[in-house]
């Protein structure tokens, strides 16, 4: 036997090695092979590999795991239970920045499934080595750490703690500021999954000076690191006055606006998140958003929009309108009820009627004026349908027969009220009876125009309990008109009429 | 006495004189007094008028404001009147409105006044009251009409951003067309029709030739792709300075056509003056080497020595025996001279005390253009016959 040829048997078991890993990564691409390699043990062939002395085949191997935890929580558990996450995080911090992108891949494909797989890799002490990542040179291997990062941190408050614990969010916050683009958008990401779960991690974010780096970026032509970027600063901005006033100060509110002109859906629907989670908080923050002119360009958001992508928009004309009624009577010169009447009546999902009931209802409660803009748009009785329709959820029912009450209790616009005395169940039709009790009484035109219209007729017919609130309205109203035509109008007069012809005898002699 | 003769002598002369001088006054005395006289009278008329003027003034004074007093009076008066009546208008008007609350008419007249003016004084004070603390209609009304107008400009604005955007991206996307466009005619350019042979494009059936055909005219054919040379790494001047690399002499690009006619005139040959225009640069030995390569290689030197860690610190012996001996070094070191190097010249002497002046000698070292640039330019100035 020569040299040779012994070399010979080494090198064609590397090459089968080689070629096995990349083959196994190759069908761990595709989702109908991943059952039939799981089934064939591929985990406990990888697992040594993971160990090979040969650096591609370590990197491919790691690959090939990600692959197949990526695609199933299932995998991802064997992953943990097969004691590979120390091996990975140790050479995390050892290999070259092939194999560092390889094993944070690995890292993240497990740790996205669920809160307890994220728990595994944050007890093998996976955190610090990816917080060392963070400060590698390649960027590849940043992005693919602050991605680990935050899918880890998406869970839970816990887990997002324990990443801000092993020192992320400085480093986070400079990969904001790298070229890159896709590292920016990983970070921006991440800095939002971190910031979503307590306004204590929110804190730490904005006390890293994340905001204003952040808000720098608004402008950026590429439309999902603006997703990232706007979702980040919603995040921020849910929790409270502070942090939303925090994000008001880095001077985003022109620029926003440009965002809910976007082309791409989700930059709009993180626009108008943002500026719902600033207007929410408090009256002067949305008086700051009224006069930008904001509410004008989100009702033109949600003019442009369709499904889901309104809901935001929607919810935060609804905000403005509850602070105060002078901020309502804002959102109505600025054209809102139209364009959310128009949502209530032509959306088909549930929640999004819901949402828009709601913002009706919460501007129209306000004064008469506001009642009466509400009304006109002819609203009430597409609410009123809703809040009688089977088909519509239960939370849709609650939300109109509110904002019907809302709305109701403030009406002074008869023609609107009119409709309600025929089809209105008899809890709504309280509420119109008791407007009209109001109305009647001192206006004269008005008194005459009930009469004509049917209405006093459709009153003497309604049915109400002696000694309740309904009969009393009705009473009320019957005191605005003469006896004889209130008695005219009333059911059975005309029998009585005819019993009075019967009985009467006429006078012969 | 002499002088009292003398006297008496002249006294019939002093009478005469006297009588005489006299005479001669008479005549012009007249005349004087009516002067004297004009001159009192239009001076006293100057003090009486301004007299008068002055009377004049005060009783004016005294007129207007006496007829100041009158009337201001009679204004009061007048005002009062206006008053009175204002008042009363106002009464019946309330009186008419508040007739039901007859009760009221026992209280005494005053009273009802002074009621009245208090509610006119609550009335305007609660109007202020609300329009500054609680709600002020025109206020709204002028908030409500800014708000308006900021959503107009501000939905003017966006809808501009979005159709710039718009236009932008519109035109990426026609030239991004139109470059790929461009491409396929040039690489569809052996379809053009020749002179003998109608391309595809431009069947003779047909009136007008294809568009295509007019863009396959304009579109230059693709090069055939050449083997990619691989550059040779080398770390001279002429490669770190681009300016002398890019345009070196055919390099790259196509050759130049075969049949050019020779230019009329006593010109050099082209490729001579290409040769000599796109020379690389030949840096003269100065400028070529490094200005401070002494320095550089004493502190290579230098690191050498700290790596081989020699030590310069003087011998010590360890041993506490020798502890009080002073070394004594050898003749060589101990020299004060030290030995020369070996082939070591000396330019002068080495006695100071022979030398013609103080100074050293500099070093001085002249480039030499001429024989730098021997032979590399076409000019024969520097050529020695």
């Amino acid at each position: 036997m020569s040299q040779r040829q012994v070399l010979q048997v080494f090198e064609q078991y590397q090459k089968a090695r080689t070629q096995f890993v990349q083959m196994v990564a190759e069908l761990a691409t595709r989702p109908q092979n991943i059952e039939t390699l799981q089934n064939a043990g591929v985990m406990s062939l990888l697992r040594p590999l993971l160990l090979d002395v040969v650096p591609t085949i370590q990197q491919t191997a790691a690959l090939a795991l990600g692959r197949l935890a990526n695609y199933n929580d299932d995998l991802a558990e064997a992953v943990v239970k097969g004691n590979i996450l120390p091996q990975l995080v140790y050479s995390l911090a050892e290999q070259n920045r092939f194999y560092k992108k390889a094993a944070a891949f690995v890292l993240r494909a497990v740790g996205k499934h669920s809160p307890q797989l994220a728990q595994a890799i944050v007890d093998c002490g996976a955190l610090d080595t990816l917080v060392i990542c963070l400060e590698d040179f390649d960027p590849g291997v940043k992005e693919a750490a602050a991605w680990a990062l935050g899918y880890i941190a998406r869970h839970n408050a816990e887990l997002s703690q324990a990443v801000v614990d092993a020192g992320a969010i400085p480093l986070l916050v400079l990969c904001i500021q790298e070229p890159e683009i896709a590292l920016k958008r990983v970070a921006a990401s991440a800095l939002s999954d971190i910031a979503k779960h307590s306004p204590e991690l929110a804190q730490t974010v904005v006390d890293a000076g994340a905001i204003a780096h952040l808000a720098q970026m608004i402008l950026n032509p590429d439309a999902k690191l603006k997703r990232q970027i706007l979702s980040a600063l919603s995040q921020i901005a849910k929790h409270s006055v502070d942090l939303a006033e925090m994000v008001v100060e880095a001077e985003i509110f022109p620029a926003v606006l440009t965002c809910l002109k976007d082309k791409d859906e989700y930059v709009k629907k993180n626009a108008s998140t943002l500026i719902r989670e600033i207007a929410k908080h408090t009256p002067e923050l949305s008086q700051l958003i009224v006069n930008t002119g904001g509410v004008a360009a989100v009702i033109d958001c949600i003019g442009s929009c369709k499904g889901n992508i309104k809901l935001p928009g929607i919810m935060m004309l609804g905000y403005v309108a509850a602070h105060s009624e002078n901020l309502a009577m804002a959102v109505i010169i600025s054209k809102g009820v139209p364009q959310l009447s128009v949502c209530l009546s032509e959306e088909p999902e549930d929640h999004i009627k819901a949402a828009a009931a709601w913002a009706l209802g919460q501007i129209g409660r306000h004064t008469p004026e506001h009642a009466r803009a509400v009304a006109v748009t002819n609203t009430l009785p597409v609410l009123l349908s809703l809040y009688m329709s089977t088909e519509s959820s239960e939370d849709l029912q609650m939300k109109s027969k509110k904002a019907i009450k809302n709305i109701l209790q403030k009406c002074t616009y008869l023609p609107a009220l009119e409709p309600f005395l025929y089809d209105a169940p008899p809890n709504i039709l309280k509420y119109v009876v008791g407007q009209f009790s109001k109305v009647l009484p001192h206006d004269s035109k008005a008194r005459r125009l009930f009469v004509t219209s049917g209405g006093l007729k459709r009153i003497q017919e309604i049915k109400a309990e002696p000694g309740s609130l309904l009969q009393e309205y009705i009473n009320s109203i019957n005191n605005c008109y003469p006896e004889e035509i209130v008695r005219y109008y009333s059911p059975g007069y005309s029998d009585i009429l005819l019993q009075r012809v019967d009985s009467y005898q006429p006078f012969t002699n | 006495m002499a002088t009292l003769a003398r006297l008496q002598a002249r006294s019939t002369t002093v009478a005469h004189q006297y009588y005489y001088r006299n005479s001669v006054v008479d005549v012009f005395r007249k005349k004087e007094n009516d002067a004297a006289v004009k001159i009192q009278s239009w001076f006293r008329g100057c003090q009486v008028r301004a007299y008068i003027r002055y009377l004049h003034r005060v009783a004016t004074i005294i007129q207007k404001q006496w007829r100041g007093y009158l009337g201001r009076q009679h204004y009061q008066l007048i005002v009062k009147l206006a008053y009175y009546t204002m008042k009363m208008n106002l009464y019946n008007a309330m009186a008419v409105r508040e007739a039901e609350f007859r009760d009221y008419e026992a209280s005494s007249v005053s009273a009802e006044i002074w009621g009245r003016a208090t509610t006119k004084i609550q009335r305007r004070w609660r109007g202020y009251k609300i329009r500054k603390y609680c709600f002020n209609y025109f206020y709204l009304k002028e908030y409500l009409k800014a708000v308006s107008e900021t959503n107009d400009a501000v939905r003017k604005a966006l809808e501009e951003f979005a159709e710039m955007k718009e236009r932008e991206e519109k035109k990426a996307d026609l030239e991004r067309e139109e470059k790929k466009r461009d491409y396929q005619a040039r690489k569809m350019h052996y379809l053009l029709s020749t002179k003998q042979v109608p391309g595809i494009y431009n069947s003779p059936f047909r009136k007008d030739p294809d568009p295509w055909e007019l863009r396959l005219q304009q579109a230059k054919p693709l090069t055939h792709r050449r083997p990619k040379v691989k550059t040779k790494h080398s770390v001279s001047l002429s490669s770190w300075l681009a300016c002398t690399s890019a345009r070196s002499f055919s390099r790259s690009g196509t050759l130049p056509p075969i049949d050019r006619k020779r230019c009329q005139g006593p010109f050099r040959d082209v490729a001579e003056v290409w040769e000599q225009r796109y020379k690389p640069l030949e840096p003269t030995l100065r400028v070529a080497e490094p200005m401070d390569g002494l320095n550089e290689a004493r502190a290579q030197l230098q690191r050498q020595e700290w790596t081989r860690n020699v030590n310069d610190n003087m011998f010590l012996p360890f041993s506490s025996y020798h502890k009080n001996k002073k070394y004594i070094p050898t003749m060589h070191l101990s020299s004060k001279y030290g030995a020369d190097a070996y082939g070591s010249q000396h330019f002068r002497d080495e006695n100071p005390k022979k030398w013609i002046c103080d100074k050293d000698f500099q070093t001085v070292l002249p480039s030499f253009d001429l024989f730098s640039k021997y032979g590399k330019l076409y000019s024969k100035a520097g050529q020695i016959v």
